[in-house]
């Protein structure tokens, strides 16, 4: 994860004054874009195809030639794969799997990272600006370091407890979240710094305390960048794979990424199931992304890609 | 740089981080200290355990056996240089470092001008960005499809079989080399390999004489795309030279050659040459419908006929766009020297993919700093008579290098830790020589048990990698 501080800055309205004026006529742009465009949706359509096809057609003839045999299209591979219900290694019991760790893995990071970033902005203690360091420091620690110890305190726990989280959805949900904090309290610490202290010195005469501050003026007003925070944060948790491999280790229970990735490597890959479940995971990503896209954007731009 | 945040009101401000807040405490004494301290406890409790600790003991691990337990000194960082796989994964690091971010940022860079002038600039956004919130898995096999060997499964080798027999239109009836088939094998009655690839007649023929020629190994589908009927014996016809092609296969006698059954069916479209005794070539013509030919007028002297070579000219099968084999010339060199120079095309196939992904994230980014010119400037500029050229090369430019910067560094850690993809994408045959540090890592720690060692000092030198882009994100927020 790393930082990507950007200047968004108030909406250019000013129509005529463009960063760089062209000379290519209108037409020609408006066509070559448009054939860049039909090349980045290309390959989301053909999936989208070859979900829709049944098997038997796959080595057959390639999916465009479907514009020529709209027939053949048919939802089959979906009742198919759906109708393995909530076996382990069904693709339903993945969708699920996937939600019941990509949910509270959001929740926690959101609701952590306000509460520090309060803290860093609001708080009355000496080495605040040293903590956030620290913390922008993170931003781009790779995962990768913390893999192993983390498994291997898991277990100790485990002998020590009796709970060992390695290979629970809280093992996992555990990691995501201290890989999602950093990120958090950066994105959140640069949002509270722009509310008036003028608000909060009000609620301090009227006597409120530093709860009923956080729940009753902060909480509301940071609710854009908190949900910046979290549709970032979901996305992030949904399509990873590594974490996952890592601390599901022997589950039966499998999110998506690993169903995709498990079909893969059969021996003869089925390419119904492949594609169709790739439709499937991701349908969420772009519900959000097509309903939440302002968000999302300002996720970004605020603070960037792990 | 000023960070942008979304104000409560839903306009972004500019707000600046790099800024020491300068907040006065209003009084409040120990029991508001505690207080704010207690808010940033769950998550100061979080990071010390899951993310420090861990980081920490990682390097302690590094210096350990595989099992954490026998002190090793460097010996693992020993065995990562002398590793001859992980020297391949360094160089596939090297590979991604060196051409990913810089493509994405200037496709990123390019679609962010071009977009300023176009009305539907919004949808066009939509369309590029979309890719960024599907998983690198999924990804990884919507492009490995596309990338598939077989012209009737993978979107770009159709496209290059397309053009391929444009140029050079393969026979009707192909036969794949490259599989071991070969043309003499088709020969059954009447018939021996000719010059290049070609059959001709075993016997002459003469003016008035007819010839049986007939081919196996045709399989059905080649039969039905011809639209094959049945064979007709040839009738001799004075002074020419007429014939039959046909398949040499009656299912009702299976095992029976070079005998004409009623469920024999003759073969369309075959281009044949009538050959001189001294091999020189004197007509040419094609079968009809039921197989049969004829040569008029030939002339005196014995005559041998030839099926040409291009009948069975295959095709375009796929380039493997997904196999190691080197786009540079590497393969003279050394072993080690291949390991170190060779770029193996599957790398580059998933840079494509890779650019499809992430285009969308540098187009957006550039796209706000573009937004966020000083327009006055640019004005000024154009009212001292700059070209447009010359605008984007000294104002533009200049005031977008930080933002290019920030999807450069972005883009280097992102590739740096490439993982999903390469895991989803590359195929068995190839994957080994596309693997990459962070592939490394895992498949040296996680499977079959964990492996503490090696592994460690993998994640380490990854650690290592990024400390360059820690430093300058740390100088960019304290200013």
């Amino acid at each position: 994860m790393s930082a990507v501080p950007t200047a968004v800055a108030p909406a250019a309205g000013r129509a005529g004054q463009r960063a760089f004026r062209f000379r290519p006529s209108r037409a020609v742009l408006d066509i070559v874009l448009a054939v860049v465009a039909i090349f980045w949706l290309v390959p989301t359509i053909g999936l989208t195809i070859i979900s829709l096809r049944p098997e038997r057609f796959f080595q057959q003839s390639g999916w465009w030639t479907v514009l020529g045999a709209p027939a053949q299209l048919t939802l089959q591979n979906y009742s198919t794969l759906f109708s393995q219900g909530l076996v382990p290694g069904g693709v339903l019991d993945s969708l699920t799997t996937s939600i019941a760790i990509t949910v509270p893995a959001t929740l926690l990071v959101a609701i952590i990272s306000s509460l520090a970033a309060y803290s860093l902005v609001f708080g009355k203690w000496r080495g605040r600006e040293v903590v956030f360091l620290a913390v922008v420091a993170l931003l781009v620690v790779p995962l990768q370091v913390a893999l192993i110890p983390v498994v291997q305190m898991f277990r100790g726990f485990g002998s020590l407890s009796g709970f060992n989280p390695y290979g629970t959805l809280l093992g996992v949900v555990i990691f995501h979240v201290a890989f999602g904090l950093p990120f958090g309290i950066f994105l959140m610490r640069n949002f509270l710094i722009g509310i008036p202290t003028e608000l909060m010195e009000a609620g301090r005469i009227d006597g409120a305390g530093q709860w009923t501050l956080f729940q009753r003026v902060v909480m509301p007003l940071s609710l854009p960048a908190a949900m910046s925070l979290a549709i970032f944060q979901f996305i992030w948790v949904w399509n990873d794979l590594l974490i996952a491999l890592v601390f599901l280790g022997g589950n039966p229970h499998h999110p998506l990424t690993i169903f995709l990735y498990d079909q893969t490597r059969t021996l003869a890959a089925n390419y119904w199931v492949i594609s169709t479940g790739a439709m499937v995971s991701i349908l969420i990503p772009l519900i959000v992304f097509f309903s939440l896209q302002r968000y999302f954007v300002q996720g970004v731009l605020a603070g960037a890609v792990k | 740089m000023p960070t942008g945040v979304p104000t409560p009101a839903g306009t972004p401000v500019a707000t600046s981080p790099a800024v020491p807040s300068t907040r006065k405490p209003a009084g409040g004494g120990r029991r508001d200290q505690l207080g704010s301290l207690l808010f940033l406890a769950p998550a100061a409790i979080w990071l010390l355990a899951i993310t420090i600790y861990p980081v920490v003991a990682t390097f302690r691990n590094s210096l350990y056996d595989e099992t954490a337990t026998t002190y090793v000194g460097l010996g693992n960082y020993k065995s990562v240089f002398s590793t001859a796989s992980i020297i391949v994964n360094f160089r596939n690091n090297v590979i991604w470092v060196v051409i990913f971010p810089f493509l994405v940022t200037f496709l990123g860079l390019l679609f962010a001008v071009l977009t300023e002038r176009i009305r539907w600039s919004t949808a066009f956004k939509a369309i590029i960005f979309m890719p960024i919130v599907f998983s690198a898995t999924a990804s990884a096999l919507i492009w490995r499809t596309i990338f598939d060997l077989d012209p009737h499964v993978g979107m770009v080798n159709a496209a290059v079989q397309t053009a391929s027999d444009w140029v050079n239109p393969p026979g009707l009836y192909p036969v794949n080399t490259s599989a071991g088939q070969t043309v003499a094998a088709l020969a059954s009655t009447g018939l021996s390999p000719g010059a290049s690839g070609s059959l001709q007649s075993t016997s002459t023929a003469a003016a008035g004489d007819t010839v049986e020629l007939g081919l196996i190994g045709i399989n059905a589908t080649t039969l039905q795309v011809v639209g094959a009927q049945t064979a007709v014996p040839p009738s001799a016809s004075s002074g020419a030279i007429s014939g039959l092609v046909y398949r040499d296969f009656s299912p009702s006698h299976p095992t029976v050659r070079g005998q004409l059954f009623p469920d024999e069916v003759g073969l369309p479209g075959l281009r044949l040459t009538l050959l001189r005794s001294d091999g020189a070539s004197t007509a040419s013509t094609s079968t009809d419908q039921h197989g049969n030919f004829r040569f008029d007028s030939v002339g005196n002297g014995s005559f041998r006929v030839q099926i040409d070579a291009k009948n069975f000219q295959s095709g375009f099968t796929g380039i493997f766009w997904l196999g190691s084999q080197s786009v540079t010339p590497t393969s003279h060199l050394s072993q080690t020297a291949q390991a170190l120079l060779s770029v193996p095309l599957v790398d580059l196939a998933m840079i494509v993919a890779y650019l499809w992904m992430w285009a969308g994230f540098a187009m957006v980014v550039i796209g706000a700093g573009l937004t966020s010119l000083n327009r006055e400037l640019l004005e000024a500029g154009r009212v001292d008579g700059a070209t447009e050229t010359q605008i984007f090369r000294r104002i533009t430019m200049p005031l977008l290098a930080p933002v290019l910067v920030v999807v450069l560094v972005t883009m280097i850690i992102n590739v740096l830790k490439i993982f999903d993809i390469i895991l989803n994408m590359a195929p068995g045959s190839s994957q080994g020589d596309a693997s990459t540090l962070a592939l490394a890592m895992y498949n040296d720690g996680f499977t079959g048990g964990i492996h503490s060692g090696l592994s460690s000092a993998l994640a380490v030198i990854l650690f290592l990698l990024v400390i360059p882009a820690m430093v300058s994100n740390l100088r960019r927020i304290r200013g």
